[in-house]
């Protein structure tokens, strides 16, 4: 095993945590993503092979769905983010590959984000300041691409009062930032 | 001279004591006044100086439409000009000042001005200042902006914070007045998501300024009651002191909400002003209307106000102007103001009534068919004079007057979208007509309907219908009665044989001016509006519009609506810069994007710069280097000895899969990728469609059916949208994915001669990088450290042996650690992006500079690139005959024949000989740097017929420095032409 | 202004990328005979139409797809959207039928 040591895209060596007033954001380092395209004319196959080998359902339009430990969401025509644990599923894209073979494409997206979630009472209040997207429509299991502060991201409602965002990791220092702004807004 | 004119009842907290100054002097109010009422309420009148002549002003309104009483509030950073002090929400503390006057309100010496009136007048200065023409930039025009302006601001930082935001709607009730509140009460019972706006901080309109507007409750009373319920609704979302400032596209409203106006300083961590952007299914406009006053003769002194701000700041803040109010009108509606004041114990010495059959009012004199034609009074009223309808005149004696023209629906919001109001006969005024914003409707007195009972049954009959078009079934709340005083009006604008008669008292536009206008053929409504500015600035002439056009209309012999209508534009109220900025402000102004070794250069003291929103190393200083450049020769030195490191991670990297994945390459890119074995990397060169080159970088083969794409960091957005386009567009039968993969990844260039046995240190045994088994331009899959997965590129951008290496990016502050601790041995340096530069031009790679929108592969050395064989975006048009001439510009190096001389970048090239002029131009530098390889300042740039031209001597010019310096053409490729280092 | 994605439903044009009219995806044959002038037409002559024009936005800030997106350019209503991809396919369907 190598012993280089990963940071968080904050930074940090850990993850970390903040709460303002009724919400807390959290940097989430602990899931390993992938992307999964289905090829030309192959979407059926994918599904079939991802529900029989894993129980996944891959989602509709604007859907997550989950199977634990993996969870997905929609991200555009025919293309799909998986998420899994890190420490269990670190080469989770090659994990998919061979579930799927050569009915999709499968990439690595793992540290191509920093994911924040966004937990309690205010967290609608907080993401109306940070995006277009109408987050108080959104039900549990729903996720968006859109923009917040300037970046693309995609929200995932997670619970009620229990919202994720990936943001580009690069610019994870910005969005953390704009989401501290907003929580002390709405504090 | 304060005196207190504060009255009973009203909606101010009379057990919260406010203390305020304006212009330095102390004074109080309470919990609910204005600026405006809390001074009245203290005997004060005066409260600014007009823009033009200086003349002596106070407030004529009592709300957002206010031209005269505009203030400073605040000081230093957050001082705040041109603030209308009728809609300024009193807080303890606040410090107001009055403006536009010199050396104080009462003396002001400008007010000179208003003794040359007859030389002030509409066109002054296009006529005056027109001659001579030198003057204007040296003379006249700082003089006049000295004279001109209102407000001032500290150029001071304001320390307050302001935010944005995003909401969505059914329907969006723009006013809380009757058919607002109506309408919110309608939509909120029936479960639609409502949001209710007001501007005001109290809601209800003119429901709060009236006292018997309602028959079985008080007017505060309903408000009250409305206002809980709704509070009490999840659906709705109540927004007082939030004003809704433009309607967009599609049902898209911008809103401004004061969220610490209110303050003297906002609670720490939130914002002063928010900006929000509303998303509505349906908005309705409940904006109520605005009464408009009567022109005559010195109409404008302190005291002379509109009928119904007079009656609000009676009834709803227990203010009155003065204790002796004369009131004139040509309306009923007027006629409330005097029984109010009376009911209060303020003398009405008379109502002054156009119309000969006024009716009567009990408790004081009805002159009717009389009209005001004079007035006095120099820092505030104290008299009128009264034309009689007897023929003969009389004075009354009075420190405010009650005017009213009658009232014009606010209609502005209907006009974002080139809504044309249409004129209604039966009210004398515009109302919204057709081509409104999509999914807007128009309820109550904006709407033209003028009374209480009107305003709250057009309200919630607007709500029922907006909601059934959105499927959700509603029905008209319960109303209260309202008791529907019969308003009868005739038109009256302006008073006959006036000479100066304000009209716009913002922008001192008088019947006068109007006239000149008129005999000048400034005569429709755009050219009556520029040239006598009326109804610009901040009141946008909401009081102003009509009488002016009514003004226009009598001189043409035309009707009103024949002459014309002005039409709004957002904002409806001034906007302040910092709300529309919001967070995006300073080092917030846009995201930054960080490289993975961002941590580890700010440890190195590494100075950045910023690329796009990266910051990227720009170099490295060392103990003992005093300037920039000791660090990149250094750099550059080291690297060619021995190996540098420097981080690539901003390149782009877009991950290329699919059966049709090499096709899809060959379509993208000017040369051919097909042939490309599995383990290889090829350069590759994309095309617009117009033929000229816009990014280049590699793709490595992966596997057959994957690639991976590398942009430049400036492209990596467009090239992925591009890519998308010819998937989707162009060659949608192709199975080909694509994803960006540039986070994902660190990537590090390791280059020089000892690049190879510095990686060998950290590539895990199993790989063999030997030049045999890992040539030049291969690239695979392998592991570094004990086992961390990476890919591993031999490319080369500084021309030496060299790699790329990339792992997760959250390894990559660890490698790079890992990298500087086993380049110990060889004294690797890292490299920032001046030295990564400097190694380019010496290798003479082209990068932004060359690939600068205007060049073609041609241009570029690389016209062989460009398949024939094969279908690419920008090969047909690539081979027009006018890109392919023999003298096209060609890509080549340059070289100062004399070493000390500089190459500067941007220099033009001349012949040798002959003229410096734009028709002899050889071409141009795009990038120079000091080669401390060749101890000589170096360059590339593009020559007519370059490539044929190696060894000529040519003159490098910058006429605008005065600049001039002889160089040699040479090959681009400075350091190893044959490329023999990075094959080593 | 709002655009009504057809797999996503309404979203705010900000989210997306403007290209221009929609004949860009009907590229002329590299081969035919007269392919410089095809390309020419192709890529320089426009109609500047005031009202119905039918263009192509890319959906950058969300899933990534290319509309075509049918607008009146004096009114800005929106008439119709199409995936650009299906309409890019019945084109070429069009044509290899002919």
């Amino acid at each position: 095993m190598h012993k280089l040591k990963p940071i968080t895209p904050l930074g940090g060596a850990t993850r970390r945590q903040d709460t303002i007033g009724a919400v807390t954001i959290t940097e989430v380092v602990d899931q390993a993503l992938a992307s999964v395209a289905a090829r030309n004319g192959q979407a059926k196959a994918v599904q079939r092979a991802l529900t029989d080998q894993i129980g996944l359902t891959l989602p509709d339009v604007g859907k997550a769905a989950d199977a634990a430990p993996f969870a997905t969401f929609w991200m555009g025509t025919e293309q799909w983010m998986v998420t899994a644990p890190y420490d269990s599923h670190e080469l989770l894209a090659a994990e998919l590959k061979q579930i799927v073979g050569d009915s999709a494409s499968v990439v690595e997206q793992t540290d191509g984000w920093c994911r924040f979630d966004v937990a309690g009472a205010a967290v609608c209040d907080l993401f109306e300041r940070m995006s277009n997207a109408p987050v108080r429509s959104m039900a549990t299991g729903e996720a968006i691409r859109t923009t917040a502060e300037h970046l693309g991201v995609f929200l995932w409602r997670l619970a009620d009062d229990r919202i994720a965002i990936l943001g580009p990791r690069s610019s994870a220092g910005s969005l953390h930032h704009g989401l501290l702004a907003a929580a002390k807004s709405v504090a | 001279m304060t005196r207190n004119n504060r009255l009973k009842g009203g909606l101010i907290n009379r057990d919260t004591s406010l203390n305020f100054t304006f212009d330095g002097n102390s004074y109080s109010g309470f919990e609910g006044d204005t600026l405006a009422s809390a001074l009245l309420a203290n005997g004060v009148r005066l409260m600014g100086r007009s823009f033009k002549y200086h003349r002596p002003r106070g407030p004529l309104t009592a709300g957002s439409e206010e031209p005269n009483a505009l203030v400073e509030l605040r000081s230093g950073g957050r001082q705040e000009p041109n603030t209308r002090a009728t809609v300024a929400e009193l807080y303890d503390g606040l410090d107001a000042k009055s403006q536009n006057r010199w050396p104080s309100l009462e003396r002001d010496v400008m007010a000179i001005n208003d003794r040359f009136s007859n030389f002030l007048t509409a066109g002054f200065y296009y006529k005056t200042f027109m001659w001579p023409k030198a003057f204007w930039e040296k003379l006249y025009e700082p003089i006049i902006r000295k004279a001109a302006g209102l407000g001032s601001l500290t150029g001071e930082d304001d320390p307050d914070l302001y935010d944005k935001g995003f909401l969505h709607c059914d329907l969006l009730v723009i006013g809380a007045g009757p058919a607002g509140l109506a309408a919110a009460l309608t939509a909120g019972r029936a479960g639609a998501q409502v949001i209710l706006a007001d501007e005001d901080f109290h809601l209800g309109g003119r429901l709060i300024a009236e006292t018997g507007a309602l028959t079985d409750i008080s007017g505060a009373d309903w408000v009250t009651q409305a206002q809980a319920e709704l509070a009490s609704m999840d659906n709705v979302r109540l927004m007082p002191r939030t004003t809704v400032f433009g309607a967009y596209d599609h049902g898209i409203y911008g809103a401004v909400e004061r969220n610490a106006d209110h303050l003297a300083v906002p609670t720490e961590g939130k914002p002063r002003q928010t900006v929000w952007r509303i998303y509505s299914k349906r908005a309705l406009v409940a904006t109520g209307a605005i009464e408009r006053p009567i022109a005559f003769e010195n109409n404008d002194r302190p005291g002379i106000m509109l009928a119904g701000a007079v009656r609000a700041y009676a009834n709803r803040w227990a203010a009155t102007p003065a204790q002796s109010v004369v009131v004139f009108a040509n309306n009923d509606d007027a006629h409330q103001t005097a029984r109010d004041l009376m009911a209060q114990g303020i003398k009405v010495p008379a109502i002054v009534d156009t119309r000969a059959d006024a009716p009567d009012v009990e408790g004081t004199e009805v002159l009717k068919g009389a009209e005001i034609i004079n007035t006095s009074g120099r820092l505030g009223l104290t008299s009128v004079q009264v034309q009689l309808a007897e023929g003969y005149t009389r004075d009354l004696y009075c420190e405010a007057l009650a005017m009213s023209g009658g009232w014009n629906p606010n209609l502005g919001l209907t006009c974002h979208q080139r809504g044309r109001p249409i004129w209604n006969a039966d009210i004398h005024a515009f109302v919204p007509g057709d081509g409104l914003p999509v999914g807007q409707i128009v309820a109550g007195a904006a709407n033209g309907e003028m009374t209480t009972d009107a305003a709250l049954k057009s309200g919630a009959a607007a709500a029922v219908s907006a909601l059934d078009d959105l499927g959700i079934p509603a029905t008209q709340a319960e109303l209260p009665t309202a008791k529907d005083a019969p308003v009868s009006l005739s038109p009256f604008w302006h008073v006959k044989g006036a000479k100066r008669a304000w009209l716009d008292y913002q922008n001192d536009v008088t019947v006068k001016d109007v006239k000149l206008a008129h005999q000048e053929n400034f005569i429709s409504v755009e050219h009556l509006k520029r040239y006598t500015t009326l109804g610009m600035a901040t009141d946008q002439g909401k009081t102003s519009n009509i009488g002016a056009l009514a003004v226009m209309a009598e001189l043409t012999g035309k009707s009103i609506p024949e002459t014309g209508s002005t039409i709004f534009r957002p904002p409806y109220t001034p906007v302040s810069m910092g709300a529309l900025a919001g967070r995006a402000v300073g080092r917030d102004f846009h995201p930054t994007r960080l490289t993975p070794s961002h941590k580890w250069a700010e440890e190195q003291d590494a100075v950045f710069v910023e690329v796009g929103n990266w910051m990227r190393a720009q170099w490295f200083p060392r103990k003992g280097e005093i300037h920039w450049r000791q660090s990149v020769d250094r750099e550059v030195l080291q690297t060619r000895s021995s190996v540098g490191v420097c981080d690539v991670t901003t390149l782009g990297k877009i991950d290329v899969q699919g059966a049709n994945a090499a096709a899809f390459l060959n379509k993208i890119y000017a040369n051919g990728f097909a042939k490309l074995p599995v383990g290889k990397v090829r350069y590759g060169l994309m095309l617009r469609e117009d033929g000229v080159a816009y990014d280049d970088g590699t793709a490595a083969r992966l596997a057959e059916d994957h690639f991976v794409v590398t942009t430049t960091t400036a492209n990596a957005v467009l090239v992925y949208r591009n890519m998308e386009f010819v998937r989707q567009c162009l060659c949608p039968e192709m199975d080909v994915q694509l994803i960006s993969t540039t986070e994902a990844w660190a990537q590090y260039a390791v280059a020089g001669p000892n690049s190879r046995k510095l990686l060998q240190k950290i590539v895990d045994p199993e790989f063999d990088l030997s030049n045999e088994v890992f040539p030049f331009m291969a690239c695979g899959e392998i592991t570094v450290c004990g086992g961390l997965r990476a890919r591993l590129f031999r490319i080369s951008f500084s021309g030496e042996l060299a790699y790329e290496i990339a792992v997760p990016t959250r390894y990559g502050d660890a490698l790079m650690r890992k990298l500087m601790e086993a380049g110990e041995e060889f004294d690797a340096v890292p490299y920032g992006t001046e030295a990564l530069g400097v190694m380019r031009i010496e290798k003479g790679h082209a990068a932004g500079n060359e690939l600068n929108g205007t060049t073609s592969a041609l241009n570029l050395g690389l016209g062989r690139m460009v398949s024939t064989k094969k279908d690419c975006i920008g090969n047909v048009l690539s081979r027009r005959e006018g890109m392919n001439t023999p003298d096209a510009l060609a890509l080549v190096g340059l070289k100062p024949v004399d070493a000390k001389d500089a190459v500067p970048a941007g220099g033009h090239l001349m012949n040798k000989d002959g003229p410096i002029d734009a028709a002899h131009d050889q071409g141009y530098v795009t990038s120079a740097a000091y080669s401390p390889i060749l101890n000589s300042s170096i360059g590339l740039g593009f020559v007519k017929g370059g490539f044929d031209r190696k060894g000529e001597h040519l003159r490098l010019v910058n006429p605008l420095e005065g600049q001039e310096v002889l160089v040699e053409i040479v090959s681009a490729h400075f350091v190893d032409p044959e490329g023999e280092k990075l094959r080593a | 202004m709002i655009i009504n994605h057809p797999l996503l439903g309404p979203r705010d044009a900000q989210e997306f990328t403007y290209l221009g009219d929609a004949t860009l995806i009907n590229r002329p044959d590299w081969q035919s005979d007269n392919a410089a002038q095809a390309f020419h037409d192709y890529l320089y002559l426009r109609d500047n139409p005031a009202g119905e024009h039918r263009e192509l936005w890319f959906h950058e800030q969300g899933d990534r797809s290319w509309l075509v997106v049918t607008r009146n350019t004096v009114t800005h209503e929106i008439l119709s959207v199409e995936m650009a991809r299906d309409v890019a396919k019945a084109a070429a369907a069009e044509r290899s039928a002919q």
